[in-house]
């Protein structure tokens, strides 16, 4: 079955059982934001990390898919294909 | 005088910083052992130590600006940390909002066991029966009719201060900018209570509302006394809050953000006062925490091991007093200071320094070491 690959920062690793990768089928049409909801089916406090209770990206959190960031595609609607990757990056920012 | 804590107690200081919290033991707070950074790289803007039900439970609002906020707690001096799997505070999905900040963490009284309460940013108050590991939303706050004229102080808008009565159903509230709130009901409804207090920034300077209360504090023996440190003024109610008088005369600034009470003594109250809303340091660069015995009607000057020179600012969490007798009185810095005095601010002893920011100190007698 195809799937789709989710890569952790390190710093959010330990709020999925330790695992860098997460994986999820791609047997059907799938978005970033179905992408995170299955993660936070499985892992609520990394899913919390993510997005607020609204279920908007965190200001600071950057998601990427096949390089390009899904703030300047279609936000939580971007698609994703089979096979690709999607990185979470948190930016780089703070004092 | 001797701290009151026997051979089977101590203490507890903890110290939420810009980029972590600290924690700290002490078995006659003179000396001091640490732990810490715990939630590195996180601000902890709160902080409330439970030690009802026959443990200590530590609980602290964190926020990470990557990741967001959430509520964490430890049963073990921050050994171990638990935080639920939903989040012990999130915005039901009606109202559209989501959790900034959780500013203050309030264990309810001891006649109240699991009751902890939490004000949060946006301007929100929280209710908890189960020790702080769940939260509910106070609809009766929340909806308001005046919140669409609420604004945002500096640092967000948020409720700051939440006082409860220890028997009956009076609660007040304050929030930046806002003013007081009073509920007689438990929470339920809520009224603006701040007739008295000046709002000078507004073209009103007397309104039902908006005033920048910066932190308010209960009189620990004279039912319906508070205290307020207002953005520029300071204040006491003896009506409940039904109206507000200056109490500033004799301080060298009214402007500031700290107000603590004494634990069991009426009349007594602590101020950290900061020379002006423009110029936010303390007066002449020279800190000192002022103390009240007789409500506001005097004041006296403490400034016994605190440093020659100080330009920093306290914030209105980073100061707290402990339980014992005499009480203990605690206070941290912009600049990552903490001085801690068990003698009710006669004398101050610097317990930390070069921390980040601190943004809340909380201490408190514990059973065992």
């Amino acid at each position: 079955m195809p799937e789709i690959s989710l890569l952790l920062p390190s710093v959010l690793q330990p709020l999925a059982g330790g695992q860098s990768v997460l994986t999820a089928p791609a047997d059907g049409p799938v978005t970033v934001g179905s992408l995170l909801d299955a993660v936070a089916s499985d892992y609520a406090v990394l899913g919390r990390r993510l997005r607020d209770e609204t279920g908007a990206l965190r200001r600071f959190v950057n998601i990427y898919v096949n390089g390009d960031e899904v703030r300047r595609l279609h936000g939580l609607d971007t698609e994703v294909a089979p096979g690709q990757e999607v990185l979470v990056i948190q930016s780089v920012a703070g004092g | 005088m001797e701290p009151m804590a026997t051979a089977a107690e101590s203490f507890v200081l903890a110290i939420g910083t810009k980029k972590g919290l600290w924690l700290a033991t002490s078995p006659d707070r003179q000396e001091w052992s640490f732990t810490g950074p715990h939630f590195l790289m996180a601000e902890i803007p709160s902080i409330g130590i439970d030690t009802r039900e026959g443990r200590t439970r530590i609980l602290v609002g964190v926020r990470s600006p990557h990741w967001g906020p959430t509520v964490a707690h430890s049963d073990d001096l921050g050994a171990t940390w638990s935080e639920p799997e939903q989040g012990a505070i999130t915005f039901p999905e009606d109202t559209g909002a989501a959790l900034e900040r959780v500013w203050q963490i309030y264990p309810d009284a001891e006649s109240r066991p699991g009751v902890v309460w939490a004000g949060a940013e946006p301007i929100s108050v929280w209710k908890s029966t189960d020790g702080g590991e769940h939260f509910e939303l106070n609809r009766g706050l929340w909806d308001h009719p005046h919140r669409s004229e609420w604004g945002a102080g500096y640092g967000g808008a948020a409720a700051h201060s939440i006082v409860v009565q220890p028997a009956g159903e009076t609660v007040h509230v304050a929030m930046s900018t806002g003013g007081v709130y009073r509920s007689l009901d438990g929470g339920t409804s809520w009224e603006a209570r701040n007739k008295g207090i000046s709002a000078y920034f507004m073209p009103d300077p007397n309104p039902e509302f908006g005033q920048c209360v910066h932190k308010i504090a209960a009189d620990a023996a004279v039912e319906g006394r508070l205290y307020a440190q207002n953005h520029h003024g300071v204040y006491r109610t003896d009506d409940n809050a039904d109206s507000w008088s200056s109490i500033a005369e004799g301080l060298p600034a009214d402007f500031g953000f700290v107000m603590l009470t004494h634990p069991r003594r009426d009349g007594t109250a602590w101020v950290i006062p900061l020379k002006a809303d423009g110029e936010r340091i303390p007066p002449d660069g020279k800190l000192a925490v002022h103390r009240t015995d007789d409500a506001g009607n005097t004041w006296k000057r403490l400034n016994t091991g605190l440093p020659e020179h100080e330009y920093n600012s306290v914030l209105r969490d980073a100061a707290a007093v402990d339980t014992a007798d005499p009480a203990g009185v605690y206070f941290g810095t912009r600049g990552g200071a903490v001085y801690a005095s068990a003698d009710e601010g006669e004398t101050f002893r610097e317990v930390a320094s070069h921390l980040p920011d601190v943004l809340c100190v909380r201490a408190a007698v514990v059973a065992g070491a």
